[in-house]
């Protein structure tokens, strides 16, 4: 019900192309892309880099956690918001403002 | 001073086994201070020293040996399901998701991620990110010095061998086709392969294709019309063609008796309605015209005689063909001797044939070939300069360069930026020379290679240059973004420059002639 309703605020921002909520397994509980293997695709990669980060940033300071993993390319942005067991990716395209 | 210690040994005493004794110390020579000197120094104060104490190191790089990579994709399948749940039963799937939903651990962390989340999309939405500030502020000049790196080489299977003309494939910088051939007379061994490659640039280890001439190829062309027609002139004489899609073989080859009796060094296409006219030049003075579809005769011939009288002995041997499909009726042919002529293909006489004769250089004319932004104005490489000329001006070339220290063996225009040429040398190095930046020394020399450089090309959009060596090793270098960057100014610039040259070269000249008509009026004058 709130997971609904805050999926659908996330999705109706300008710009967002799709969200993806990722169990620590790697497994796509909810996305909203319609084709299947994207998502699979997304989540695959997503799920190790976000690892990678979190274990770089906490070998760095041990006592330092990843917060917010953004990653910005020429075509759109991917922001990945960790979670002890979860991760939201969500993918966004730069718009011009009016 | 010397110090010499100076011992002698009986004769009778030689062979001895030798017996060693410890004896003390002996001094020699005894050099006292010479105060006197002091006076010739001079103390120093304040003395200025430098030191650091850092750690001494040093920089080595190595060159790995050669490895071959492959390329594959990877395949993404679904993982991470527990044993449970079968990822492609569709039910499965369903049940577990809307399980993990339940979980309240999971609505109250999506909330958080969610709030995070739209802050950051907020962020995003305020500024872009990818704003061009400065888009209405030209660049004036590229800021990085001028560089060229080399990207790729290629080596001939065959040993003996050199590269002796390179093309690129008209449809983009994907494919090189190279000729080699062992340009030394009568030097090749026997057992020569005669064979030339068609590269892809991706892929350095083996050659796309074989072409198998009966006779080691000295230049190729693509066709710039098809793609996929190649047309080769042989070491022997002959002229054939190819077509990528049929083979190694040629399609068809021109007869021994109707072609040329020396190499044909140069051959170009021509800009014909059929897109299948092309002609040849060889040593032994004659320019072939040819059609493809029918090798067994040459449609066209012409002797490049400068007396003008076509007459098959006073031909000149050429080495280099220019045309530009512009200008579709006229061609210019650089010679052994060093001549330039100019020669019009639709003349009506044999002596309207022949337009003009230009001086050339001392020695063979090695490359020739149209400024494409000038038509006008040509550049020949020979002997140990290259020269720019003025069609124009026939005495004299408007520019040259300095005399180098090895000799010129091939060079171009840049096909994009007008005042910038290269050219190839016998010590292996390619000199990129840049008319608005210095004209008397090139901007910028790299040593391709430890061998001389036979052959050049520049690739049509200017930013990738072939060069071929006499080993047989082809390079793909890559240039700075200065010299394919295009400058709103430079046609101006390039053209007043070729403008004063050529008036230059025109007051000279008539001061010549009037110098001329006043001796002769004076010694008439005399007797």
């Amino acid at each position: 019900a709130e997971v609904e309703e805050t999926f659908k605020r996330i999705l109706a921002h300008k710009g967002v192309v799709g969200v993806i909520i990722v169990n620590f397994d790697g497994i796509p509980i909810r996305s909203s892309f319609a084709d299947s293997s994207l998502t699979v695709q997304y989540c695959a990669l997503i799920q190790q880099l976000a690892h990678k980060s979190r274990s770089a940033i906490r070998d760095l300071d041990p006592g330092n956690d990843l917060t917010f993993l953004r990653i910005r390319s020429k075509k759109n942005e991917i922001m990945v918001a960790p979670d002890k067991d979860y991760l939201l990716v969500v993918v966004q395209e730069p718009c011009d403002q009016p | 001073m010397e110090i010499q210690y100076v011992y002698t040994k009986k004769r009778a005493e030689f062979g001895r086994q030798c017996i060693f004794s410890d004896r003390p110390a002996e001094l020699l020579v005894d050099i006292a201070p010479n105060p006197d000197a002091l006076k010739e120094f001079v103390e120093r104060d304040p003395v200025d020293r430098g030191v650091q104490v850092v750690q001494e190191m040093s920089e080595h790089d190595v060159n790995t040996e050669r490895f071959e990579t492959d390329s594959h994709g990877l395949n993404h399948a679904e993982g991470g399901w527990p044993k449970d749940v079968n990822a492609q039963e569709v039910e499965q799937v369903i049940r577990f998701r809307k399980k993990v939903e339940k979980d309240e651990m999971y609505i109250s962390t999506v909330q958080t991620l969610g709030g995070q989340m739209e802050h950051c999309i907020k962020q995003n939405n305020a500024i872009d990110i990818y704003q061009d500030y400065f888009s209405d502020v030209e660049i004036q000049a590229s800021e990085e010095p001028p560089s060229a790196k080399t990207i790729n080489v290629f080596k001939d299977p065959y040993k003996d061998r050199g590269v002796a003309h390179i093309s690129w494939y008209p449809d983009g910088p994907t494919k090189l086709a190279i000729a080699y051939c062992n340009t030394d007379f009568q030097r090749a061994p026997k057992d020569t392969s005669t064979e030339s490659y068609v590269w892809d640039v991706i892929n350095p280890n083996s050659p796309e294709m074989t072409l198998k001439p009966v006779s080691p190829l000295v230049c190729l062309e693509y066709n710039p019309k098809d793609a996929h027609i190649l047309v080769g002139g042989c070491y022997n004489g002959q002229v054939a063609y190819w077509d990528c899609r049929k083979g190694s073989q040629p399609i068809e080859t021109s007869e021994v008796s109707t072609g040329h009796r020396d190499p044909v060094w140069k051959v170009i296409w021509n800009q014909s309605k059929t897109g299948t006219e092309c002609f040849s030049v060889s040593t032994d003075g004659q320019v072939l015209w040819w059609d493809i579809r029918k090798f067994a005769e040459p449609i066209e011939k012409l002797y490049l005689d400068a007396t003008k009288k076509q007459d098959a002995s006073q031909a000149q041997g050429a080495y280099v063909l220019e045309y530009e499909p512009t200008i579709p009726t006229k061609f210019m042919a650089g010679s052994e001797q060093g001549a330039i002529f100019s020669c019009n293909r639709k003349g009506k006489t044999d002596a309207d044939k022949i337009v003009a004769v230009y001086p050339g250089h001392i020695g063979p004319v090695y490359a020739l070939q149209r400024n494409p932004q000038f038509p006008k104005i040509f550049m020949s490489v020979g002997d140990w300069t290259t020269r720019i000329w003025s069609e124009d001006i026939k005495e004299n070339a408007i520019m040259w360069t300095k005399y180098h220290q090895s000799g010129l063996t091939d060079g171009c225009w840049s096909t994009v930026r007008p005042a910038v040429f290269f050219t190839s040398k016998t010590d292996g190095t390619l000199d990129v020379w840049d008319l608005l930046f210095k004209q008397n020394d090139p901007t910028l020399t790299v040593q391709v290679s430890d061998e001389p450089l036979q052959s050049l090309r520049l690739q049509e959009h200017g930013r990738l240059m072939a060069c071929g060596s006499q080993g047989g090793v082809a390079t793909i270098v890559e240039l700075s973004e200065g010299f394919y960057a295009q400058n709103r100014n430079e046609r101006n610039l390039v053209n007043t420059i070729f403008e004063r040259e050529t008036r230059r070269e025109k007051i000279l000249e008539a001061r010549h002639r009037e110098m001329k008509l006043k001796e002769k009026k004076g010694g008439g004058g005399v007797s």
